[in-house]
C-alpha cells in the first residue's frame, strides 16, 4: 500500500465512510502499529473520541482492598530510578503522567487537561514545538497544588547527567518551559513528527517539585522520597518493603469524580509466575497477576475454577530468528562477527529464502505459544488473522529445496548440502526458555529435511541478554549464524525506535563495546535513507508509508525470519473490572478498576 | 572463660576474611551485570548504563572494588543497592526478622519433634514405635523442602483451601484475629523446614541416646532406684545432648541454604527471598551482605556450640 492509498483511506474516515476503528484495523493489517494509525487520523484532524469508561461506582471508595501479584516484586519507587517494568508498575499506583497510551493506540489526557493537536494548537506546524495544557485543580497528595512549576523541574531533574535518571532520553534534547501556570512548552532542536515521548506513559510519570527540589543531580540517591512516593495518583502511599510489598490507600481527594473505587491497594513481590496465576486464576487469592509467562495449557487448566480469567493485550513483542550477515567464525580487528565482513553462505540470497521457508510459524504459534503467540510475517506487528498484502509466510519443505537445488547447492552423501566446498551447517543460539527450545527443536527438523544442518545452542538467560562484554555468548556478539530472541522494542508505541535497530549507526561492533541494536549487522542505504526521511517527516500518511517499506524491506531481504507474535499475559479476577492497553503499563487506568458483585 | 571468648571470636577474624574474599571475586567473575536490564531498553541510551556504572564502581578492577567494600565495611557502610538505590543495612533489617521468626519456630518444631520421638526410639529399640519412627524419618530427609512445599500448598491450599499459600507481610486485620491469621500463613513454610530437620535430627537423637543408655553409670542410676523419668532426662539425655548440640550449630549453614528455597516458594520476605532477587538482579552489593550475614550467623552458632558443651558436659573447659 502506498502513500496515496493511505490517503485514500484517510479522506473515507473523514467523510464517515469508514470507521476509525476499522481504518485502525487495516493498518495493523499493514504490518503498522495501532499508535501510528491514530497518529494519522489525529493529524488530519480526525478527532479521537475518548473510550467510553463503564465505570459504574457512584462513590469513592467502599471497594475493599485491591491485591496484585507481581512476580517480581518492585524494588525502587521513583519513576526516574525505573530500572524495570516492575518499578514502573510500582510508580503507577502513586505518580501519573500526562497523558497515556489508549488500547486504540490513542493518547489518553491524565494530568493534561486536552492533548495537544495541530487544530487545537497544540502542536507547531513546523514540528518544532509543543504546547500542553495542565489540569487544573490536580493536588499532590500532600495538598500542594500540581502546576506548571512541577513539569519544567522534571525536565530539569531528569536531563541532569548527574542524576543518573533512566529518562534521560526523553529530556536532554528538548527544551521545556513554563508558559502560564498550567500550561509548558516543549521546544525540540529539530522537526519532531513524534513528540509524544516526554511526559507521557512510564517515562513521563510527574514526580512533585516541592519534594525533590534539593535532591537534583548528584544528591538524587539520597532524597528519602524516593522510597514515599508523593504523587498524583488515585492511591496515597503507606508501605513499602523494597521486592516484597507496595501499599496504598484511597487517594480521598482524587480530581477524578467517584473515583477510585477500593479502600487500599496491595502488591505482592516474589514467587514464580506459575504460582502467581495459580494464586488469581485457581484459588483467586489475589486479583491481578503481572506478565504470567505460563504455558497456555496450565493457563487454561488453571481458568477452568473460574476465579480468574486470562487477558491477553497484543503489543510489539516478536520472536524472531535473526540471521547474522556478517562472518561469525573469522577473526577481523580482535573480533568475530565484525561488520566488516560479511556471512559466507548467508550472501547468497537463495539460502535466506530457503531458511524463511524452514520456519513453521503456525505450528510453533499453535502448540508452543497457544492463545499467547500468533504466527506472523512481520516484523512491525500483524495478527496472522489479518495477514499483510505485502508481506506473507508460509512452510515448504518442497520450496525450499527446489530454491537450492537451483542455487546450486547440491546434497552430499551425508545428506548436507556443499557448493564450493562450503557446507550448510550452521549454529543456532537462542537463551534457555522451554518454548525456545521446542522451536529449535521444529526449525532444525525441517531444515534436515532440506539439506541443512543445524547445531543448536543454548545459553542461559542471564547471560545470553548481559551486557557482559567479555562473555562471547551474549545475544550481541551473536557469535553464531542463527539466534533467537525477542527484541526489546521501547514503551513509546510509536515504530521509530523499533525501527531504528536496522540502521547501519547501530551496528554492534567490538567498537561500541556490543552496544549497538543492529545486532544483525545488516546495513542498507536505502533502508538508512528512508529512516532518516521519516524522523523528519512530518507529514504521517508519508511518514506511516514509509515505515510499510523499512519493514517489507526487512522481511524481503530476510534480515529477520519472524516466528510468532508474542502477547503480554495478565491475570485478573472475574470480578474486576478494568481496561487494559498493550501500549502502556497496566495500570495506566488503576483509577478506574473496580469489583462487580 | 572471656580470654576463650575473644580468642574465638580473633579466630573468628581471618576465616570471614577469607570468605568474603572468596564470594567477592566468584561475583565478580560471574556473568551479568546490574543494569543489563537498561541496555536492552532502547528508551535508555547507552551512555546512561555507561554513566550509572562509572557512578557505582562498577568498573573499577575487582581488587580495588572488594578493597572499597571491605573499608566501607569495617566502618559499618553494607553498601548501596543497585536495583533498591537504597542502603543494604535498611533492606536486609527489613527482611531479618521473617527470617529468623521462620526459621526459629521452624527449629524449635524439629527439636519438640526430633527429642521426644528419638528417645523413645531408643528406649525401646526395634519395636513398633522405633519402626515407625525410622520409616517416616527417612521418607521425611529423604524429600527435599522445595519438593515438599509444593505438595503441601497442593495439598492445604488448592485442593483442601484451608491455608493461604501466600505469606502476606500486611494482614489487614487486628488482634487475635491477627494472630491467627499469621499462624495460618506461617505454619506451611514452618512446617516444610521443621519436618524435613527433625527427621534427620531424630534419627542422630536415636543413636545417641542409644550409645549413652547402654552405659555403667545409667545402670547405676537404675540401681540407686531412681525412676525412669529422672534416668532419661537428668542422666541420659544430658550426656547424649553434646554431639546433637554440635549437629545443631553445624547444620545451620544447611538449614539457611533450605530456608532460601523455602521462603521463595512461600514468598516469605525473608533474606533468603532478597537474596534471590538480589542474584536475578546482579545486585552485588545486596548478595555480598546477604551471604557475608550467612556466614556471620554459621560462625556465631558455632561459638554458641563451642559454649554450650561447657554447660552441658562441666568437664570440658575452656582453655
Amino acid at each position: 500500500m502506498r502513500e496515496a492509498e493511505l490517503r485514500e483511506l484517510v479522506a473515507q474516515v473523514k467523510a464517515g465512510e469508514l470507521s476509525r476503528r476499522t481504518f485502525i484495523g487495516k493498518m495493523v493489517a499493514l504490518g503498522l502499529s495501532a499508535p501510528i494509525g491514530a497518529q494519522i487520523l489525529n493529524a488530519s484532524g480526525i478527532a479521537s473520541e475518548l473510550p467510553k469508561s463503564d465505570y459504574k461506582p457512584t462513590k469513592p471508595g467502599g471497594g475493599g482492598r485491591l491485591k496484585g501479584l507481581l512476580w517480581q516484586g518492585p524494588t525502587l519507587l521513583n519513576p526516574h530510578f525505573a530500572v524495570g517494568t516492575k518499578d514502573q508498575i510500582g510508580s503507577r499506583v502513586f505518580y501519573e503522567p500526562l497523558a497515556q497510551w489508549d488500547p486504540d493506540g490513542n493518547l489518553f489526557p491524565i494530568l493534561a487537561a486536552e492533548i495537544p493537536s495541530v487544530a487545537n494548537g497544540g502542536v507547531a506546524a513546523d514540528g518544532r514545538s509543543v504546547i500542553w495544557k495542565l489540569k487544573q485543580g490536580v493536588k499532590w497528595h500532600d495538598g500542594e497544588p500540581f502546576t506548571a512549576d512541577d513539569c519544567v523541574f522534571n525536565w530539569e531533574y531528569a536531563r541532569n547527567p548527574d542524576t543518573a535518571a533512566v529518562t534521560i532520553g526523553d529530556y536532554r534534547d528538548i527544551t521545556v518551559e513554563k508558559i502560564e501556570s498550567h500550561a509548558i512548552r516543549i521546544t525540540f532542536a529539530k522537526p519532531t513528527p513524534f513528540w509524544a515521548r516526554a511526559f507521557v506513559s512510564d517515562f513521563g510519570m510527574v514526580i512533585p517539585k516541592h519534594v525533590f527540589e534539593g535532591y537534583l543531580g548528584s544528591k538524587s540517591r539520597e532524597a528519602p522520597n524516593n522510597l514515599i512516593p508523593i504523587g498524583t495518583g488515585p492511591y496515597k502511599f503507606v508501605e513499602f518493603v523494597p521486592g516484597d510489598l507496595v501499599r496504598g490507600e484511597i487517594n480521598p481527594n482524587y480530581y477524578l469524580e467517584n473515583r477510585p473505587y477500593f479502600d487500599s491497594i496491595e502488591l505482592k513481590g516474589g514467587g514464580d509466575a506459575v504460582s502467581a496465576a495459580r494464586a488469581v486464576l485457581q484459588t483467586g487469592e489475589f486479583d491481578y497477576a503481572w506478565n504470567l509467562q505460563v504455558e497456555d495449557e496450565i493457563l487454561r487448566k488453571f481458568e477452568e475454577n473460574g476465579k480468574g480469567r486470562v487477558v491477553i493485550e497484543w503489543g510489539v513483542n516478536i520472536e524472531i530468528i535473526a540471521l547474522n550477515f556478517s562472518d561469525p567464525w573469522t577473526e577481523a580487528d580482535g573480533e568475530r562477527s565484525s561488520p566488516k565482513t560479511q556471512h559466507p553462505i548467508f550472501s547468497d540470497r537463495a539460502v535466506r529464502d530457503a531458511l524463511n521457508l524452514l520456519v513453521d510459524r503456525g505450528s510453533i504459534a499453535k502448540f508452543i505459544y497457544g492463545r499467547t503467540g500468533a504466527a506472523t510475517a512481520n516484523w512491525l506487528n500483524a495478527p496472522e488473522k489479518v495477514t499483510s498484502k505485502t508481506t506473507s509466510w508460509e512452510i515448504s519443505i518442497e520450496k525450499a529445496n527446489q530454491i537450492l537445488d537451483s542455487a546450486g547447492w547440491a546434497k552430499s552423501p551425508d545428506g548436507v548440502r556443499t557448493k564450493n566446498g562450503k557446507k550448510l551447517k550452521f549454529l543456532f543460539q537462542t537463551s534457555i526458555n522451554a518454548p525456545r527450545q521446542k522451536t529449535q527443536a521444529i526449525v532444525k527438523q525441517a531444515c534436515q529435511k532440506a539439506g541443512i544442518e543445524l547445531e543448536l545452542k543454548s545459553v542461559p538467560a542471564s547471560v545470553f541478554f548481559s551486557s557482559d562484554v567479555a562473555n562471547p555468548d551474549t545475544y550481541t556478539h551473536f557469535y553464531a549464524d542463527l539466534q533467537m530472541w525477542t527484541p526489546v522494542t521501547g514503551a513509546p508505541p510509536d515504530p521509530e525506535q523499533m525501527m531504528e535497530q536496522f540502521t547501519s549507526w547501530e551496528l554492534t561492533s567490538k567498537a561500541n563495546r556490543w552496544q549497538g541494536r543492529n545486532v544483525r549487522r545488516w546495513r542498507n542505504d536505502d533502508y538508512d535513507r528512508m529512516y532518516r526521511a521519516a524522523q523528519s517527516e512530518l507529514d504521517p500518511v508519508k511518514r506511516a508509508a514509509l515505515f510499510i517499506e523499512m519493514n517489507n524491506l526487512i522481511i524481503k531481504e530476510r534480515v529477520v525470519i519472524p516466528v510468532v507474535w508474542r502477547a503480554d499475559v495478565v491475570g485478573l479476577s472475574t470480578s474486576i473490572r478494568a481496561i487494559l492497553t498493550p501500549w502502556d503499563s497496566p495500570f495506566w487506568q488503576l483509577h478506574d478498576w473496580y469489583r462487580e458483585a | 572463660m572471656i580470654k576463650y571468648l575473644t580468642q574465638r571470636l580473633l579466630i573468628a577474624i581471618p576465616s570471614l576474611l577469607g570468605i568474603s574474599i572468596v564470594v567477592f571475586t566468584v561475583l565478580a567473575l560471574a556473568p551479568g551485570d546490574p543494569f543489563s536490564e537498561l541496555a536492552t531498553n532502547p528508551n535508555v541510551p547507552p551512555e546512561v548504563q555507561t554513566m550509572l556504572r562509572a557512578k557505582f564502581g562498577l568498573d573499577d578492577p575487582v581488587p580495588v572494588r572488594y578493597l572499597h567494600w571491605l573499608t566501607a565495611m569495617l566502618q559499618g557502610d553494607w553498601g548501596f543497592s543497585f536495583a533498591n538505590r537504597i542502603n543494604v543495612s535498611t533492606l536486609i533489617l527489613q527482611r531479618l526478622p521473617a527470617t529468623l521468626l521462620v526459621l526459629g519456630l521452624s527449629q524449635v518444631l524439629a527439636l519438640i519433634i526430633a527429642i521426644p520421638v528419638g528417645v523413645g526410639a531408643a528406649i525401646k529399640p526395634y519395636s513398633v514405635f522405633d519402626q515407625i519412627a525410622s520409616t517416616l524419618a527417612f521418607i521425611g530427609f529423604s524429600l527435599p523442602t522445595f519438593f515438599t512445599g509444593l505438595v503441601f500448598i497442593l495439598v492445604f491450599s488448592i485442593q483442601l483451601h484451608w491455608l493461604p499459600f501466600i505469606f502476606r507481610t500486611d494482614l489487614n486485620v487486628t488482634g487475635w484475629r491477627w494472630y491467627w491469621e499469621e499462624f495460618r500463613q506461617s505454619i506451611m513454610p514452618i512446617a516444610v523446614l521443621g519436618l524435613y530437620q527433625g527427621a534427620s535430627w531424630t534419627r542422630y537423637v536415636r543413636s545417641a541416646v542409644l550409645d549413652v543408655i547402654s552405659l555403667d553409670y545409667v545402670t547405676t542410676a537404675r540401681a540407686k532406684g531412681l525412676c525412669e523419668r529422672a534416668v532419661i532426662t537428668k542422666h541420659v539425655l544430658r550426656t547424649a545432648l553434646i554431639p546433637i548440640v554440635t549437629l545443631v550449630a553445624l547444620q545451620m549453614p544447611a538449614i539457611f541454604g533450605g530456608a532460601i528455597v523455602t521462603e521463595q516458594i512461600f514468598r516469605v520476605p525473608g533474606i533468603g527471598s532478597l537474596l534471590i532477587n538480589a542474584i536475578l538482579a546482579n545486585d552485588t552489593p545486596v548478595i555480598m551482605s546477604v551471604t557475608f550475614v550467612f556466614a556471620c550467623l554459621v560462625v556465631f552458632f558455632n561459638l554458641i556450640a563451642d559454649l554450650l558443651y561447657g554447660w552441658l558436659d562441666p568437664r570440658v573447659s575452656y582453655r
